[in-house]
Parts: C-alpha cells; structure tokens; sequence
C-alpha cells in the first residue's frame, strides 16, 4: 500500500452533492450501467433467455419445415389465417401464462432478492443514493433487459411465423392487419414487461423467498378467466389479454366455465396498468427506504 | 448535535429477542477509536447502526449531525469496509470502484481519477483489470478498502479491516489509518487483534454482551480500573533487594523475579505508591534500574479485567 493520504483525491465530497434532478439521472444511469453489466447476458440468467428463444427457434423450425413442404407438390398445409391464430394461441398461452411471467419473475425479484443472497447489496446502500432511485434505477435495468429479450422475441416469431408464405406474408404484414397485430402484440409485451416487472420487484423487497409469493400470483392469474367478473379484474393478464389483437377461443370442456366479463377498453387497460405498476413501484421504493441489511447472519 | 462528533444517544438494537447492543450512550471524537470485544459482543451492530444498514430499535444516532436514515447525505462523508467478503459478478477491481462511484453523480473523468488514486493507495494498480473473484483474500481486503474510501470521507469504519493482510501489508494499512486520524477524519476500526490496536487506537470502546464496559483511552480505561492489581515489570541489578522491600507494603498483591535474575515483574494495587517507594529504594540503596514499564496496560489486559479472565478477544 502506499501512504500517499486519501485526501490526496482531492475533493470534498460533502459538498458534492446538490440533491437536483440532473444528478438523480446520473445517479440512475450509474445504477444502469453496473446493472445491465450484471444482469445482460449473465450465466445466471441461462434458463430466462431459453425462456425468451424457444418459440423462436420452434418458429424458426416451423418455417424451414414449410419451406421444404412448400417445395413439394402438396404446397404448406395451413392457410395465413391459421398460422395468425396459433401465433395468437402461442402468445396467450406460452408468452403471458409462462415464459413472460417467469421470465420477468427470474429478472426483476432477483434485483434485489439476488444481491440480498450474495451479500452485496449494502454496496449500493452505502452510497448517497436516495433508495427510491436505487429502486428506479433497478427497475430500469430490468425492464430493459426483459424488452429486449421479450419484445425482440415476440416480433421475431410474429415475423417469421407466416414467412414461408412468402408475397402473400408480406402483403399481410405491410398491406393488411399484420403490422398493426405486430404493434399490438409488441405493446403487450411491453405491458407485461412493466406490470410484471413491478409485481416481482416488490415481491423480491418484501419476501424472502418471492418464489412462493409468485407462485401464488401464477395461479390467480391461472383460474383467471373462470372467476367471478369482479374479481377477475385484479389480474395484470385481464387487462393484457383485452389488448390482444386476435381472440383465442377457450376449448371445450373448460369454455363452459368461462365468466363472460367485458373487456376493458384501450384506454383505461393502458393507463390501469401503468398506474398500478406506478403504485407497486412506489411501495417498493418505501419499502426499500425502510430495508435493512439482514444477510441472515 | 455536534457536528464533528459522532453520538449515540440511549441507543438500543433487539434482532426479535435476541440483544445487539442495549443502552448505548457514546460520543466519538475525531482520530482512531477502535471497537473491541469478542465475536456477538456488538462492535459489527454498532458499526451497521452509525452506517445506516440497520436502524435503531430505540434511541438517536448522529454522524457528523447527520442521522443515519439520510443516506444521501451520510454516505458522502461515510466510507465503510464492512466484513462481508462478497463482491458483485464479473466486475474487475478497477470497474468494482468505479461503478459505485458513479452513484456519487460524479462525472466519468472523476470517477476514473479517483478510482486510480484509490487503488494505488492500496497498491492494487497491476491487478486492476483482474476479475475481483481472482484476487486473494489479502487483495479482496485491500479493494474493499479502497472502494469504502475512494470518495474521501471524513468518517471511514472499517470492521476487521485488518483481516487477511500479510503482515506489511498490516503495517501499511495501519500507516494509512494513522495518517487519517492524524488528519482529523473518524476512524472507527474493530479488531481481534489488540496488540495492533494498541498500536493504532487513540481511543477504545470496549464491549461485552451488547453493553458498552469502558470508553475513553486506553491509559485512562485502566486507571479506572482500581481494584484489578497493576503489573509493572521493572529491569534492575538487584531485583531480590527491591522484591524484599515491596513485600513489607499493603499494596503489592506478587512479585516474581525473572528468570535471568536482572528483573522483577510484580502486581499493586496502587501503583503510584509504589513508584514512590521504588524512589525511595533507589536513593538509599542505589539500585541501578534499567526500565520500569506497565506490563498490562494494553487493550487486551483492561478487557480481561472488566469482563473477566475467560473472555478473551
């Protein structure tokens, strides 16, 4: 070590600090950086983005099989209208009943869940970082992770999935429903990201273990379409699936237990979810300005 | 409050019934004040309270005026080194620094000056691009330290921080920590091993059981302690003559002469009487006294005396 004195650094740092939004955002970005440097592409994240590439790969199969099929003389099997149904099937009930939902959990309860077990989280509670921008800065982190990887994966299968059926895809997608079906699906998703997003983010503040806490959530937003209208209105996959540009039709014999309830429309789903993500992020953030370091030491 | 003091006002910290510190009154002068005690005494309890890692069950606590539950104002004075010997994934040395630094507000060139100014302290500069997961324990040590003080606070607690440094290494931290006190800055050091506080500490805080048994320096702890006989090992040319006389007194508890014959260690339960008389022998008899030094005037010997012989540190 040397003994050159610390002081030699140079500057008071007490006096650094004026509280302004101009340092809250560089405070945030540092919080992003160091995050996204964590968390993007992580050995720890494996099984998130396997989540996030199956049904790409499965759709990217599904085109080179028709490709091949479209070279025979049988021609593809299925018609565009089908293939935008299964896409619609696929991303009910893969994307927001599983892949999304416990892909969010794996990202966003780990934000602090994950430092809390590894025993690093007081670095950030050591700093002069207010713990509502720790919490923002995290969010952030995650929600960029997760649209990247879901919203990018949505598109590329919507995309691909009536690729083999060449001008007439194309047609559908930039003269016909396709493109706004894509925004749509792609805002979803984005949705999901958020709503979820503050859902587990809170649930890796408040609980030790948020795994059983999400569990629980999963199979509330599980029984969904068969409970009582009232209460199927607390549910983020309510909101979401109103939202979706293609309906899936419930197969008999569970359509029969469905509650007919009507969908809300655009403009409260949109605003609904952003607020209650708003107010899950808020009580996380006073939660997180009332946490205490407890490595269970 | 003061605004360069650190307090501690009737503070208590329960984990559910379990005790980390009851009662606590105490007032931290600028300089090197080392917690000691033995492991669940409260010295890592009270180092996450002043810290604002944990709060306070009841009672008031102000760094520098500033109350702990205000980490946007308290971390930029506060640097701590926290015993955790965890780091985040991935992350180099240099990028370990520099990544938290960012959460100052500083900009990228500040952040990059001080994260080099800090490793070269410690002198980590050739392994800064190494992962952090790579380093030894002693090297682990060291980056901690300089990511807990690379923004230069005025008040740095370091707990263990002498944990895992080879011996120079030890020496030159403990230049550093002087340097620091000797600045005016806090600095609050736990340690095990107390003959390197001695060295280092110009205050004490000795606890046991979560309560506070002594503060102050460590001189002035022991002279409170009045009833514990005092050791004083004393070299001269005729101990046995000096041993005869200070049998004849009330005061001395034992006197052994050391093995080679040219000395004599005794215990007194007032030392000032007998360096009184040890004045007397040597005018009368021209004893010929080589040293006279107290030989438990450390850290370790006033603790064991407050609480107990068995509570060794």
């Amino acid at each position: 070590m040397s003994s050159e004195p610390i002081a030699a650094a140079g500057v008071d740092t007490a006096a650094g600090s004026n509280g302004s939004a101009g340092e809250w955002f560089r405070q945030v970005g540092g919080v992003l950086r160091l995050e996204l440097k964590k968390t993007f592409l992580s050995k720890r994240g494996w099984w998130i983005y396997c989540l996030a590439l199956g049904p790409f790969a499965i759709i990217v199969l599904h085109w080179l099989i028709e490709l091949q099929r479209s070279r025979g003389a049988f021609g593809g099997r299925h018609s565009l209208g089908e293939d935008s149904i299964a896409f619609a099937g696929i991303f009910l009930l893969y994307y927001l009943r599983a892949g999304l939902f416990f892909g969010c959990m794996g990202i966003f309860a780990n934000l602090f869940r994950a430092e809390m077990l590894e025993k690093t989280l007081h670095y950030y509670f050591l700093t002069p970082l207010r713990r509502e921008v720790l919490v923002a800065g995290k969010y952030l982190a995650g929600l960029i992770v997760a649209l990247v990887l879901w919203v990018g994966s949505v598109a590329g299968s919507f995309l691909l999935i009536g690729r083999h059926f060449g001008a007439a895809w194309s047609e559908y997608l930039w003269h016909g429903p396709g493109a706004s079906q894509l925004g749509s699906y792609m805002l979803v998703t984005a949705l999901a990201c958020v709503g979820y997003g503050a859902v587990f983010l809170m649930c890796g503040i408040l609980f030790k273990n948020p795994f059983i806490a999400a569990a629980i959530v999963w199979v509330w937003e599980g029984i969904n379409p068969f409970l009582p209208s009232m209460l199927k209105k607390i549910s983020v996959l309510f909101y979401l699936k109103s939202l979706c540009p293609v309906e899936v039709p419930v197969p008999p014999p569970f359509n029969v237990m469905v509650t007919e309830t009507d969908p809300p429309p655009f403009w409260i789903a949109v605003p609904g979810l952003l607020a209650v993500a708003a107010i899950l992020l808020i009580y996380s953030a006073i939660s997180a300005k009332n946490a205490e370091i407890s490595y269970g030491e | 409050m003061s605004d360069n003091l650190i307090t501690f006002s009737n503070v208590s910290r329960f984990y559910g019934e379990v005790l980390g510190i009851n009662n606590v009154s105490l007032s931290i002068p600028p300089g090197i004040t080392s917690l000691v005690g033995p492991n669940g005494s409260g010295k890592t309890t009270l180092m996450n309270l002043m810290t604002g890692l944990i709060h306070p069950t009841e009672g008031e606590i102000s760094v520098l005026g500033i109350p702990p539950n205000h980490p946007e104002r308290l971390c930029r004075l506060l640097g701590y080194c926290a015993q955790f010997d965890a780091f985040p994934k991935g992350i180099t040395g240099y990028q370990f620094i520099y990544s938290f630094l960012r959460m100052y507000g500083m900009s990228d060139a500040e952040c990059d000056r001080r994260t080099r100014a800090s490793l070269e302290l410690v002198g980590l500069m050739q392994a800064a691009e190494r992962p952090v997961a790579a380093y030894s324990k002693g090297m682990r040590q060291r980056v901690k330290l300089a990511q807990a003080t690379a923004h230069d606070p005025r008040v740095v607690v370091l707990d263990e921080p002498l944990n895992g440094l080879d011996p120079l290494a030890r020496s030159e931290a403990i230049a550093i920590f002087r340097q620091w006190g000797a600045e005016g800055r806090h600095v609050l050091v736990s340690s095990h091993i107390l003959h390197e506080v001695d060295q280092i500490s110009d205050q004490v805080i000795l606890l046991s059981q979560g309560y506070v048994v002594a503060e102050g320096q460590i001189q002035g702890v022991r002279s409170e302690v009045k009833e514990q006989p005092m050791q004083i090992q004393v070299r001269c040319d005729r101990p046995g003559l000096l041993a005869s006389r200070l049998f004849q007194q009330d005061h001395v508890v034992e006197a052994k002469l050391s093995p080679d014959g040219k000395g004599l260690l005794l215990r007194t339960r007032d030392a000032d009487s007998f360096y009184l008389l040890l004045n007397r022998v040597i005018l009368d008899s021209g004893l010929e006294v080589e040293s006279v030094a107290p030989a438990d005037d450390d850290v370790n010997s006033v603790y064991q005396y407050l609480i107990g012989e068995g509570s060794s540190v």
